[in-house]
This record gives structure tokens, sequence and C-alpha cells, in this order.
């Protein structure tokens, strides 16, 4: 720990460590080397969320690296989140990557199984899952608190990183998935983000057990939203993404909208969502996914009254 | 045991197209068993390439043999006298078969005729799947009895992950998510806490990973 009593001094950490309600954005890298059109994707964000979250070859199509991508953000003012899967990489690697982002002044870092290369575009590559999700978390935490690498051997300056992690509480076994969202608190996750919540009465059954086994002592748990562009989305989402729960009554509600008015009903619920997370015990911020929809993030952080963002010294 | 599938007529026509006299040689071991390239098999399939070859005005001469196992060199010794009668030979053992053969006949040309897919079993007629990846470190008793890492399509030892749907695998409805049902079984039987131990990161050293492999049992070694 540093002497300021802070794991990494992100500013994510500052801010929950603050007891501010945190609010983190999502930024897809390009297919492709488009700097440009990366910057505008997350200018959107600059000033409207305290971390953004960079994919790692998310659904496992293969896109501009989430540690190139954090990089650029590091260089131009905007704090990533760094996100890792261990679908593509063994543990040299991993632990080489930490190293790297480390070094080009990147803090937080979402540890992830990531998803199955079968749903991407290239579905014939190798899978690798040296190790997975739980192992990732256990293996940054190692690499700051003891300044150790998997195998023992020390590192020359470690990594301090805000160790951040996944939950799904829409997946089944639904029993397990509190006792899973533990054992990821215990290998050393310091804060989680979770799958897109559209179900609103099962994730409040689920924050009731994380408060009642005490995990929200522990971490910091910031709700998953997507705002739902059009009932074809929710559609889509509620058959094709696995692990995913949308309700049948979300999905009448954006149909009832109308043509031409999905859109704001979803951002309606969304809106409705926060504010209903701001005052659910346990939870500490939300995690805001809009699916290449970044240039609409502004409008949903002023109409859900997270503005302006907490400056954390 | 091992579990294979014959590649397609095509494929293997390709691979002999420009021969006329070959050896097709099947195995009485596991791909007897998964009735894939035992002597029934090996009958059928040399009797399809001589039609096909027939209709095509390039009539081929297919011998039949089905030795007891191809990966043992005493019975690959069966076909000593015979094996340079032809222009190559086609085995339809598991991958194991055609190499022993490649090793004990050098001069001679050796083909698969199947594909060597996983170790498992017959889950039903007809129906094989596969439950040991051949990692090398046996860890089924974490897992009572069921394998993860031949059986979670990320070979999680910590699931299930956020993909698991009504007990299936995200990769695919008729995918058993494996962890769903370690879990269940866990849970039923009121020992979660065995789910609640952080494990080691796996050393794949003794799978594939660390080199080829070689089992030796010296008490057996002449």
């Amino acid at each position: 720990m540093s002497n300021n009593g802070l794991k990494s001094g992100s500013n994510l950490e500052k801010v929950l460590k603050a007891g501010h309600f945190a609010f983190t954005g999502e930024c897809g890298p390009p297919k492709g080397a488009n700097v440009e059109h990366l910057k505008e994707k997350f200018e959107h964000l600059r000033g409207k969320v305290d971390a953004v979250n960079v994919t790692d070859n998310q659904t496992a199509v293969v896109r501009m690296s989430s540690a190139a991508a954090s990089a650029i953000m590091v260089a131009n003012g905007i704090e990533p989140n760094f996100q890792m899967v261990c679908r593509d990489r063994n543990r040299l690697a991993m632990m080489a990557d930490v190293l790297g982002v480390y070094s080009l002044g990147i803090r937080n870092m979402l540890c992830l199984s990531g998803d199955h290369q079968k749903f991407g575009n290239h579905p014939q590559s190798k899978n690798v899952y040296d190790i997975d999700s739980m192992q990732l978390i256990a293996m940054v935490k190692k690499m700051r608190d003891e300044g150790k690498f998997i195998n023992d051997e020390d590192i020359d300056v470690p990594p301090k990183m805000f160790i951040g992690a996944a939950a799904n509480p829409f997946a089944d076994p639904y029993e397990f998935r509190i006792y899973r969202l533990a054992n990821k608190i215990d290998a050393g996750a310091d804060f989680i983000q979770t799958q897109c919540i559209y179900n609103m009465p099962r994730f409040r059954d689920f924050m009731k057990k994380a408060v009642d086994m005490g995990l929200t002592e522990k971490a910091y748990i910031l709700a998953g939203v997507t705002p739902m562009k059009s009932a074809r989305m929710a559609q889509y989402m509620a058959k094709m993404v696995p692990g995913m729960d949308v309700p049948e009554e979300l999905i009448e509600r954006l149909k009832g909208a109308g043509k031409g008015n999905q859109a704001e009903e979803g951002i309606k619920f969304a809106i409705e969502q926060i504010e209903e997370f701001k005052e659910m015990e346990g939870v500490a911020g939300v995690h805001l996914m809009a699916i290449e929809w970044e240039h609409r993030v502004p409008e949903i952080a002023e109409r859900a009254n997270v503005l302006p963002r907490p400056q954390v010294d | 045991m091992i579990i294979a599938d014959r590649k397609s007529l095509e494929e293997i026509q390709d691979m002999i197209k420009e021969y006329k006299k070959i050896l097709l040689v099947g195995c009485k071991g596991c791909v007897t068993v998964c009735n894939v390239g035992g002597a029934k098999e090996v009958g059928v399939l040399a009797a399809t390439l001589k039609i096909a070859r027939k209709k095509d005005g390039n009539p081929i001469e297919i011998d039949e043999k089905t030795l007891e196992r191809q990966c043992d060199p005493e019975y690959v010794e069966q076909i000593r006298d015979i094996f340079d009668q032809y222009d190559a030979v086609v085995s339809m053992a598991c991958g194991v078969g055609p190499q022993f053969l490649s090793e004990a006949y050098p001069s001679q040309k050796f083909f698969p005729a199947v594909n060597t897919k996983f170790f498992g079993g017959a889950v039903q007629h007809g129906i094989w799947e596969e439950r040991c990846a051949g990692c090398g470190t046996c860890v089924i008793h974490y897992y009572d009895g069921l394998c993860p890492i031949a059986r979670c399509s990320k070979s999680l030892q910590h699931g299930p992950c956020g993909g698991s749907a009504g007990g299936k695998c995200e990769i695919a409805k008729d995918v058993e998510c494996i962890w769903d049902t370690i879990v269940k079984k866990k849970m039923e039987q009121g020992r979660l806490e065995d789910l609640r131990t952080l494990r080691a990161p796996k050393d794949w050293q003794t799978a594939r990973d660390g080199g080829p492999r070689k089992s030796i049992r010296e008490e057996l070694v002449q």
C-alpha cells in the first residue's frame, strides 16, 4: 500500500474511497489502427465518467489492443480501466502486459475470462485459458501486494493496480452466483462491475445477498447499465447474448413507445435504473456500457444527475 | 478410449488419387469399438473407393487387413511381408496407427483415413462425448469426478463463467455446462465450501504444453 492508503492511486479508486457514487463508462477500440476514431469516441466521455473501460477483443472480435487504446487514453488525459481476458494470452504474456500497461500509466484493470472465440471473427483460433479470471485476479494482487510473479520471483517495481472483476447475477446457476462473487473478492478484487442489468427484482435480491454476506464492505460494486436503443436490440440481447436476462415487460415497454421513440424510452429506463442504484444498499456506483453510443453518454449522465464528476485529490 | 471420425470420401480419394494399388489397414482397438476403423469399416471403405474409382474409369486395387492394434510394434509387424506390394497404405486407426506404421516401414507412404478427435466414451448408441483432455495431472477429485479441463469450453478451474444458462454452455445450446453440474451437485450435497477454494494456476507441463510426452515403467523396461 502506498503512503496515502491507496492501493493504486487511480482516480476511480479515489472517488470510491471518498464515498462518492462512481460513474464509469466504456469504449471499444476500433477495428483497425484508427486513432482518430478512438479519440472521437472517448472524447464524448471526458469529464462525464470517473474511468473508461477499454475492452479486450470484446466478443472475440479482433480490435486494436486494449493496452494500446488505454495508453492512448492516458496520453490524452482520460483514465482508462484496462480490460484483460484469459482467452488470448498465457501467463507470461499477461504478466508482461500488466507490467507494460502499468509503466504506461494505467492504474485500473478489469480481469475477465472472456467470451469464447467461437462467437468472434476468428473462431479457428486456439483458446488459451492458461489461467482463469479468478487466478488472474489473484495474480495481479500478488504482483501488486507481494511484488512477486506467479512463480514467486521478485518484481523490480511492482505494478500497483486497482483490481476489478466482473459479476453476472443473471447467469446460472443463480444460487451460486453470489459465492462466485465472494470468491472473486477473496481472490483480490477491489471493485466489481456487473453484467448489464435489466431484471431489477433479481438484481435487488442479489445485492441483498451481497450486503448480508458482507461483500459490499470488502469491495465496491458498480451496477452495469446498457441503455437499449430499440425493442429489436432488446430482443436480440434476450435471445442471442449468453447470460443476459431481458424481461419480456421491458421489450413490451420499448415496443409500446412506438417507432422513433424507442431509444428515448431505453434511455428513460436506464435513468430510472441509475436513480434506483443510487439508493440501493451496497451499490457503490454505475458502470454505463453505452455500446457504440458514446455520444449519448453526456446526455444520460446529465439526466441521471451524476454530473459534475467529483474531483478527489 | 480414443474416439475418431472417418474423413470424407472426397478427402480420402484425393489422398490416393495417383495410386493404383493400396492396402487399407484397420485396427481392432478403439476405432473398432467406436465403429470407425475396424474390419467392417475397412470393408465398407474399400468397396466404396473401388466403386468410385471404377466409375471414374480409373480402377483401383485395394487389399484389406485389420490388425489387433496399430499402436503396438508386435502387431504392426504383421504386414512386414506385404507392405511393399502396394503403392501406398491407408490406415483407419487413430493418429497413432499410421505413425507406428510409418516408423516401422520408412520406405512406404502412409495416409490417415480418420480424424482422431478425443478421449471419451459412448453416451448412447452412436453418440460419443469427450471426457478427458489428457492433461497429465488428474484433478477430477476436486470437482466430484467431473473434469472441467476437458469439459468446460474455457477449461475453467473456477466456474461457471457468466455465459452459463439453463445448464448449457455459451458456445452452443447442445453443449452441457459441466460447471453447472458440478455446482449443483456440490450445493445439493451441502459441500459448497469445496468451491470456495482458490486453486493455484495449473501446471501444464504434464500436458502437451510441456512438449511431447513419454511414459516409462521401469519395471517393464528390458
